[in-house]
């Protein structure tokens, strides 16, 4: 890092409202030429809505930019572009349908005679890429190489189009151990060069390879900006999450579980979620925890076939079965209440009833309708026992509150009579009230020797009802945590801590 | 080396072949400099309006206002020549502009209100249908000796082949529009936007100039297009080249552009043009068979380039899959 020729970027005081909702409140970030410098925090914190006021996608309302020391107010992404602030995503922004020099040279062809060069273009592609570490044919199809490749031809166009600051938003969040390093090599390139690059990812390991430094975000605030090498990723993970760690005492229910009902061995799928064993009993919860993007839904969906694994096997009961369908899951009597309600679980304009029954019919197959007083039996009985506030069983689900519409979703699961439960963050956006109903809820399906695998963010939560925990990080099993064990602060000792042996092995 | 990228234009490419060789050895005469003078004449004002298809469906819209257009524009010849003293180049010019302002408008709409270009472009049908009737009912003769003029000019083949001006305008229209497609930064930023408008917005193309630019062309060549129809026929009628714009989108497609844009090629639409010509050409060689034969033959070939293009998708797709993999496990 050096520091006398003064910040490549600085933003002070940026703030952002959106109605009822103050995104970003005051955010300063300082970027130095040569440096890698990560956005941290978890979702909500404010990354993306900082990011698209520097990149011109948002209008700031309040703050200033200054680039190379002058003043700044970029209108659109193209603006910032001219600027030399370059952004590369985390879906390749790169056009599957053109060539790899196409791609690189789109609105700035080499022309002649009015024309485009396309020799010559393609010549300066193999020459630029080649800088980068890359030896391919730019005339091919860009959809030729891997996702990699083209996330590398995604950077090399931003700095070759704008050349100061470089945004990459979790540019390694689709790509497998070795093609991330394919990247940090190109970064640290960039780094040599001068550049100032922002590296926003939810892999603290990542994190911590790469970058220098770090600006940690939490709810629309700034609550540090560390020099990474004076810290543990304990203290980033502390920062990010705000909770003091100080020991909490949780009433433990003993574990009165039953059989051993479902195991798991190896589940996994390449790119998505590193091969996961567990066991799981009757009568038992199972806690997910890690951070945002740890594999918390990717295992929910692996182990519910929403996502069909590629690898691992799953034992019901001692017996092997495929589970590569969610129709399979629910033959097996497995049910799951999906993260986000509004697009994968409720149907909006359907009734109450309508939704609440939607699984069991299908479970039963379209061509055995239930009865229609049976439908209303079996609507009211959850209505009545999850206390689901409603007008009447015919208003559409979506006029319902928050924490109504999940516990209709849970009605929907429960009527199908499952084994086997997986809610994926049954509490996220519903009011404090209906959170510890859920929670009593989760208790009693328990007590009644139901197997649940839940998800969560909040750890306080998990503490609660959880059997055992088992900590997620990168995509990855790194501790399972049992009965006293079971604390706010051992989970995120677990989720920051790098004493994992399978981590060693694979570096 | 062959892309699978070129292979639509290739597949294109071997049907014309094909159909060709199989028409020459029915009727050979079919082969004679003649018939082909009159492929190029009568699919003259088609193969003009398909260049404009071309690029919206390139990038990833549909315009089916073309019809109307070429109507309209023939009507608005034919009803100024017969009322006023225009001089019919000056008329043209005015048809030009019309035409070409109004696909403006409509790209304009599709951009700056994010409207589906099928609707924006069937308002756009049913308005050029109804200024054509506005404009005059009946069919009204154009009988202007500059008319006759352009009509007589023609190059005339030693073995008797009549290459008559309005084939030689479509040809030019083609040459034009493959520069214009494939070495331009306008034509670039038509296939970005087929590749994907929300990508091509974050690279920083210009949408809106882009998007507007393409339905002026579509606008203006279906204009080239009823100017070039109009000395055809020597007439303006408003109940016209009704449907035209699907004959058009028919010839893009069987010409090997995907009709989900950012794939194809201009010069995939000449030969889409010639194979549709060529099986009217058979049908009236034959004399027994129905006319409508050519709609069920063109029907047949829409749907085998469909299943083509669909089959290519999904290779594509594989391949990528099978890439990503191996550099996976490099």
């Amino acid at each position: 890092m050096t520091h006398d020729t003064g910040p490549v970027l600085h933003a002070k005081g940026i703030s952002k409202f959106f109605p009822g909702t103050i995104a970003l409140d005051e955010v300063d970030l300082r970027l130095e030429p040569g440096e890698v410098h990560a956005l941290l925090g978890e979702n909500g914190a404010g990354k993306s809505t900082l990011i698209k006021c520097l990149t011109g996608a948002y209008q700031r309302d309040g703050g200033s930019i200054h680039l190379d020391g002058q003043e700044v107010s970029p209108q659109s992404t193209a603006d910032s572009q001219r600027l030399g602030i370059g952004t590369v995503y985390q879906e390749v922004n790169l056009l599957p349908n053109l060539t790899v020099a196409e791609n690189l040279y789109l609105g700035r062809q080499p022309m002649r005679w009015g024309l485009m060069a396309r020799r010559r273009m393609n010549a300066m592609a193999r020459e630029t890429l080649a800088g980068y570490g890359l030896d391919i044919d730019p005339a091919e199809p860009l959809t030729a190489y891997s996702v990699a490749i083209q996330q590398v031809v995604a950077i090399a166009r931003a700095v070759e189009m704008s050349g100061k600051v470089l945004i990459l938003d979790e540019p390694t969040a689709s790509l497998d151990r070795d093609e991330v390093q394919l990247l940090f090599s190109v970064i640290r390139q960039l780094r040599e060069r001068g550049l100032a690059v922002v590296f926003i990812t939810h892999f603290l390991d990542q994190v911590f390879e790469i970058s220098d430094r770090a600006t940690i975000l939490r709810n629309g605030r700034v609550v540090g900006t560390r020099v990474l090498a004076d810290v543990s990723q304990k203290d980033v993970v502390t920062l990010m999450l705000g909770r003091q760690l100080e020991a909490q005492v949780h009433e433990r229910k003993p574990a009165k579980a039953g059989d051993t009902l479902i195991e798991v061995d190896g589940l996994g799928k390449r790119g998505m979620l590193e091969p996961l064993s567990l066991a799981l009993r009757e009568g038992e919860v199972v806690g997910l925890a890690g951070l945002l993007g740890s594999g918390r839904t990717e295992t929910a969906n692996l182990m519910f076939g929403a996502v069909p694994a590629d690898q691992g096997q799953m034992l019901l009961r001692g017996k092997e079965i495929s589970v590569s369908t969610p129709r399979e899951a629910v033959k097996h009597r497995f049910a799951l209440c999906p993260e986000d309600r509004k697009t994968e679980g409720i149907v909006g304009d359907l009734s109450v009833r309508d939704n609440i029954i939607l699984a069991r019919q299908a479970s039963q197959g379209w061509m055995r309708p239930i009865p229609r007083a049976e439908v209303n039996a079996i609507a009211e009985r959850y209505v009545k026992a999850l206390d689901i506030r409603l007008a009447s069983l015919d208003m559409p689900i979506r006029l319902l509150s928050g924490g109504n519409q999940q516990k209709a979703l849970l009605a929907r699961w429960l009527a199908t009579n499952p084994d086997f439960l997986i809610l994926d963050e049954p509490t996220r956006g519903i009011d404090v009230g209906a959170h510890a109903e859920i929670i009593a809820l989760i208790e009693q399906l328990r007590a009644d020797g139901m197997a649940l695998l839940v998800a969560s963010s909040e750890l306080e939560e998990l503490v609660a009802y959880s059997t055992r925990v088992i900590v997620l990080r990168d995509r990855k099993q790194v501790r399972e945590l049992a009965g006293a064990e079971i604390t706010p602060e051992n989970i995120v000792h677990a989720i920051a801590e790098h004493d994992a042996p399978t981590e060693e092995v694979a570096q | 080396m062959i892309r699978s990228t070129h292979l639509p234009l290739l597949v294109t490419l071997a049907t014309f072949v094909l159909a060709y060789a199989l028409c020459a050895s029915a009727y050979p005469s079919m082969l004679s400099t003649r018939v082909v003078a009159n492929l190029l004449t009568d699919n003259a004002f088609l193969g003009i309006a398909a260049v404009g298809m071309t690029f919206v469906i390139l990038s990833g819209g549909i315009d089916l206002s073309i019809g109307s257009v070429i109507a309209f524009t023939g009507v608005f010849l034919a009803v100024v020549l017969r009322d006023t003293s225009m001089h019919p180049l000056l008329a043209f010019a005015l048809a030009l502009m019309i035409t070409t302002a109004f696909g403006a408008a409509m790209g304009a709409l599709i951009h700056y209100l994010e409207m589906p270009p099928f609707i924006v472009t069937l308002a756009g049908m049913f308005l050029a249908r109804g200024a054509a009737y506005v404009l005059s009912t009946e069919s009204v003769p154009i009988t202007h000796e500059f008319y006759d003029v352009l009509q007589g000019l023609y190059w005339k083949d030693p073995s008797g082949g009549r290459f008559r001006l309005i084939g030689g305008i479509m040809v030019l229209t083609f040459l034009v529009g493959i520069l214009v497609a494939h070495r331009t930064r306008f034509g670039q930023n038509v296939y970005a936007l087929g590749g994907g408008g929300q990508t091509a917005k974050l690279m920083g193309l210009p949408l809106a100039s882009t998007t507007i630019g393409i339905y002026a062309i579509s606008g203006g060549l279906a204009g080239l297009s009823g100017i070039v129809f109009s000395l055809y026929t020597s007439a303006g009628y408003s109940l016209a080249t009704v449907g035209v714009e699907l004959d058009a989108i028919a010839a893009v497609v069987i010409g090997g552009t995907l009709l989900t844009g950012g794939y194809g090629y201009v010069a995939g639409t000449f030969f889409g043009i010639l194979i549709m010509g060529l099986i009217q050409t058979y049908i009236v060689f034959d004399g027994t068979l129905s006319s409508w034969w050519t709609k069920i033959v063109i029907g047949g070939l829409l749907f085998a380039f469909i299943v083509l293009q669909k089959g290519l998708t999904w290779a594509t797709q594989a391949r990528r899959r099978t890439t990503t993999g191996s550099a996976a496990h490099s």
